[in-house]
């Protein structure tokens, strides 16, 4: 007895990595949990939960001495040697043959500039002219997918869950279309979509646009989850925050607002440029947010906290893009240039991302890396996941550039996985569709689920009022208290009667609808005389005898 | 310049061959895992379910069942797959439950077989040739005691399932006559004593004819009994003068006793903690004794809308199932006071009879109906052969109910039952009867500030026989009043 004992009690092991495991929330409440509460039985409970986890954290810290692969670098053996000074073809001569010939360089000039879009594995590769061309390609293969040529403005494009689909923001409309190439639809309630994303653990389709809102859309069931209006005007920039699938968008007046499908206001509005928002990225533990604006202005937010880290003022031209790697790594674009700095995700001064050398100044973080394409402009970028590239859309086409250390080496096969088969595809599609979150559950914090709500159960809703509203919500169209009042004095552009019934199933007709059609009418008529009256063609008690006769049999 | 970038050859990932698995590298870092807690959530809710989608508790009735209602039921405690059956119109049947085909029936009594027992492998220790037989001990309103030979063997060339051929002759061994109608009986463990009720406990040996001794205290009739079968030499009793009695064979003499509102119809004692014991009681309840310390119950099992009829332990020790007059069936866990499980069907009528089967899956239940019916204990496990990766699904299901087993959406997909008409609405009225009583005492207490306030574990207890030493406050204020009484002397 006593020797089993001891195996219970047995100490278990720090770890020096055993922080990058630990839940953020978990060790800020949940401390001294069993310590304080009374119930005997609640505290053996408790305690034995904080032992498994704390066995289980230092379990999984103990795994990363097994990881198979190691991250790449790039480092200066003296100190004459600067990363940002070694050129693309020296990096090609000194790698080994594999990594060289993933160096893609495709020279496309007819209908850029392209705007790129890795698929979340890294297999696939979504081009998007904005003359019109879109492919979808294996790229590291060199087999490609689907080949369009529209015909029309194409902006933007992203894969939905998997490489099968993908879906475009075309002038209008916003189509999807599948790995052949084929249009599967065309989604009528994203008009003038700039910015297109996909939140794969939700299923859904985001979009923004010329239109100034923000649209969910689920892909699995077709359904239009939620439409946002930012009153923002146009939106600039878009990114998703891959931690908590909270998206970003950059408006016009340098604000940055966060959104939730559930909420119509936004949860958090930041002011990161003097000017419009040109670029967000945020990283992949959702600690970190990088903007960059039409002001030459360059920021990096900490968006735990929502305080500025670092803000590099008057750019020498204004960055156009922004992006974040896997390990870390800040990409910029401005025009023709591609810098890109490592360790400026911190907080300490020295971190600060700077141009050129600075004199040999040790305390200065300057690039790691940069490139330019001369005589061109870069659209847009995106880091590969997996692999140390950086993909990079400019007017002639697109680019790989070889970026040592951008890439996360070890990849877990259960998540994502780049040698995936399609067996393997086919399961894990299969299984995200089963573990799909709902889209009302995207808020800041996304371990909230499955704790504990301490505010006072009097601020919540209690059962009977929450009863009540939904009744409430639910006798609303029995009772046709949600159809609007007959308003002539309204144009007619902007009835009520006319939008609700324009929200309505076209090709479903039921008793409700015709109802609204025949207020509808009314309503017009009523203006049309209104409108008689005023120009004076009848007098104010004037009626139409014939119309009041025949009205009967209507 | 020192430039190394990220290698991964193909060949070490992607199999060669079709017969080769592909490599599925880990990385437990969190940050490749956004979501973790909201996708496991998912996947409880999903699992909780399943649980529900695959619920069918009912597996299947064992033979034809009896002609009568089954009044008794005798597990075999060395074998998974033999139990014994008596019913009312004093047949008795042996099954086997991997068949549910019965092995052998006798045409025992006269009366009603009121008790049954399988004995154990020592029962017969003297005799070396009968050491590896089984036997089977039934007692009835005749006022007889039957010895029976179940040996499977002798039986298995016949053609059990003709009900007609109802076996008599090789069956019985020997019958023993009492003074008056047996109620309950149960065997030694260790050796060939049995016992059993009725107007007292008459203690036997098997290989005399006559009782050795009799054991009673206090009431007219012994209802039931029941061996421990860790502790070999306690025996524990229930009367018709609502009293449960512990008695000691080796000072052939009671040692507690404890007499409660209502009548216990059956006890069963915990087989892992052997001084644990629980009563089926008359008044809807089942409690949970622990020997040691009678002044209280440890648990109050409460949900039946009926009299409790028959409990019994799980071989695990940590579910009871209960049968009750109300005809339905509860499972419940024993730190928990409400049931985890109901079962019922259209035709079951009043139980009185369940036992768990000796690996703890199964149940069995005698009805008043006649049927003996056979029900899996986790109604949505199936205990075919699975694949490992189909064990380790169920396991990883099992533990994310566990962890989100509070949420509120789980929790009510978890708890939903359907209950019939019956027993939803005699559960409404006894809510209210009960509010109304407790109601009355609140009034009552408004008025009288002394009023002691009993505990619900305590309330059905009416009288124990010894003080027994209470802990935490009682003690506390005991040790007051006796530093009072010093202090006045």
């Amino acid at each position: 007895m006593g020797h089993k004992k001891n195996g219970h009690r047995r100490q278990i092991k720090e770890r020096e990595n055993q922080n990058k495991f630990e839940r953020s929330t978990y060790t800020n409440n949940a401390k001294n949990n069993h310590t304080q509460t009374k119930d005997k039985k609640l505290r053996a409970g408790l305690k034995k939960i904080d032992e498994q986890y704390k066995k289980a954290v230092s379990s999984a810290a103990a795994t990363d001495y097994l990881l198979p692969e190691s991250n790449g670098y790039l480092e200066p053996e003296n100190e004459l040697e600067k990363t940002f000074k070694v050129q693309q073809s020296e990096i090609k001569s000194s790698v080994d043959v594999s990594t060289a010939n993933k160096a893609l360089d495709l020279s496309l000039k007819e209908f850029g500039p392209y705007h790129i879009k890795y698929a979340k594995n890294g297999t696939h590769l979504l081009i998007t002219g904005r003359k019109g061309h879109v492919a979808s390609m294996d790229w590291r293969k060199g087999q490609l997918r689907a080949e369009l040529f529209l015909n029309e403005t194409c902006h933007s494009a992203t894969y939905l869950q998997n490489e099968q689909y993908f879906a475009v923001a075309q002038k209008k409309y916003t189509f999807i279309y599948d790995h052949e190439g084929t249009e599967l639809h065309r989604l009528k309630q994203h008009i003038e979509a700039r910015h297109l994303d996909f939140l794969p653990y939700h299923y859904l389709l985001v979009t923004a646009g010329e239109t100034g809102w923000l649209k969910y859309h689920d892909v699995s069931t077709g359904q239009l989850v939620s439409e946002l209006r930012t009153k923002a005007g146009p939106t600039m920039a878009m990114a998703q925050n891959p931690w908590n699938a909270v998206m970003h968008l950059g408006h016009s007046n340098g604000t940055v607002s966060l959104w939730s499908p559930s909420m119509p206001e936004p949860l958090v509005k930041l002011l990161s440029a003097r000017g419009p928002v040109n670029s967000i990225a945020i990283d992949r533990s959702g600690y970190y947010m990088a903007t960059t604006g039409a002001d030459r202005s360059m920021k990096i937010w900490d968006i735990r906290n929502f305080k500025q880290l670092h803000s590099v003022e008057s750019l020498p031209t204004p960055g156009t893009n922004v992006s974040i790697s896997d390990t870390g790594l800040l990409a910029l674009s401005r025009g023709p240039h591609v810098t890109l700095w490592k360790d400026a995700l911190k907080l300490s001064g020295d971190s600060k991302p700077c141009f050129g050398s600075m004199g040999g100044n040790p305390h200065r973080n300057t690039p790691y890396m940069s490139h330019l394409f001369a005589g061109n402009k870069v659209e847009n970028l995106g880091f590969v996941p997996f692999e140390d590239l950086l993909g990079v859309g400019h007017q002639t086409g697109i680019t790989n550039l070889i970026v040592p250390g951008a890439g996360e080496a070890n990849y877990d096969a259960l998540e994502l996985n780049p040698f995936e088969t399609k067996k393997q595809r086919q399961e894990q599609e299969v299984r995200t569709l089963l573990n799909k979150l709902p889209a009302d559950t995207i808020t800041l914090d996304p371990n909230s689920i499955g704790s504990v709500d301490k505010r006072s159960s009097t601020i919540r809703l209690n059962a009977k009022d929450l009863a009540q509203t939904t009744m409430d919500a639910n006798n609303k169209a029995k009772t046709n208290s949600d159809i609007p009042d007959v308003k002539p004095d309204v144009k007619g552009k902007n009835s009520g009667l006319r939008s609700f019934l324009r929200k309505k199933t076209q090709n479903v007709i039921d008793e409700r609808k015709l109802r609204v059609q025949k207020q509808l009418d009314k309503e017009k008529n009523i203006r049309k005389r209104n409108h008689q009256i005023k120009q004076g063609l009848i007098s104010e008690d004037h009626k139409d005898v014939i119309e009041e006769a025949l009205s009967r049999f209507g | 310049m020192k430039i190394k970038t990220i290698k991964r050859s193909a060949d070490d990932y992607v199999p060669v061959k079709s017969t080769q698995e592909s490599q599925m590298p880990r990385n437990l870092n969190p940050e490749l895992h956004p979501f973790e807690r909201a996708r496991e959530y998912t996947k409880a809710l999903n699992a909780t379910k399943l649980e529900r989608m695959f619920a069918k508790p009912f597996v299947g009735q064992l033979g034809y069942g009896h002609r009568d209602g089954v009044y008794a039921i005798a597990k075999n405690y060395g074998s998974l797959n033999k139990l014994a059956t008596g019913s009312a119109d004093g047949v008795i049947k042996y099954w086997n439950m991997s068949t549910r085909e019965e092995f052998v029936s006798f045409k025992a009594h006269y009366g009603l077989v009121t008790g049954l027992c399988v004995t154990q492998p020592r029962f017969h220790d003297k005799k070396p040739d009968l050491k590896s037989q089984n036997f089977m001990l039934s007692c009835s309103d005749d006022k007889t005691v039957k010895l029976w030979s179940i040996n499977v063997d002798d039986y298995s060339n016949k053609n059990s399932s003709d009900n007609d051929s109802v076996t008599n002759e090789e069956g019985l061994i020997r019958t023993f006559d009492g003074e008056s109608a047996f109620q309950g009986i149960d065997s030694h463990r260790e050796n060939s004593t049995f016992a059993t009720g009725g107007a007292k406990i008459h203690l036997w040996d098997v290989n005399r004819l006559k009782p050795v001794s009799d054991l009673s205290w206090g009431a007219d009739n012994i209802t039931s009994l029941k061996f421990n079968q860790n502790e070999t030499d306690i025996l524990a009793s229930t009367g018709s003068d609502n009293s449960i009695v512990l008695y000691d064979l080796r000072t052939n003499s009671p040692t507690q006793k404890i007499v409660q509102t209502m009548r216990t119809n059956a006890i069963c004692w915990n087989p892992m903690e052997a001084f644990n014991f629980v009563t089926a009681n008359e008044d809807h309840n089942a409690y949970y004794y622990d020997m040691r310390n009678l002044s209280r119950s440890l648990n109050v099992f409460k949900d039946h809308v009926s009299a409790v009829m028959d409990v019994d332990f799980s071989p695990t020790g940590d579910e009871i199932v209960t049968g009750s007059y109300d005809k339905s069936i509860r499972i419940y866990k024993t730190n928990h006071g409400h049931s985890r499980e109901i079962y019922h069907t259209k035709r079951m009528q009043h139980v009185f009879q369940v036992k768990y089967s000796m690996d703890s899956k199964y149940i069995i239940s005698g009805s008043d109906d006649g049927n003996v019916r056979l029900w899996r204990s986790k109604a949505w496990e199936r205990s075919n052969v699975k694949t490992t990766r189909e064990k380790n699904k169920l396991e990883y299901d099992e533990k994310l109910k566990e962890r989100f087993r509070h949420m509120p959406e789980i929790k009510r997909i978890s708890r939903h039952r359907h209950v019939p008409q019956v027993i939803k609405k005699a559960q409404e009225i006894k809510n209210i009867e009960l509010s109304s009583i407790k109601r009355r005492e609140a009034n009552e207490r408004r008025t009288r500030k002394d009023m002691p306030y009993i505990s619900e574990r305590k309330k059905q207890i009416v009288g124990t026989v010894h003080k027994y030493e209470d802990s935490g406050r009682d003690r506390k204020r005991r040790k007051e009043d006796d530093k009072r009484d010093t202090q006045e002397k």
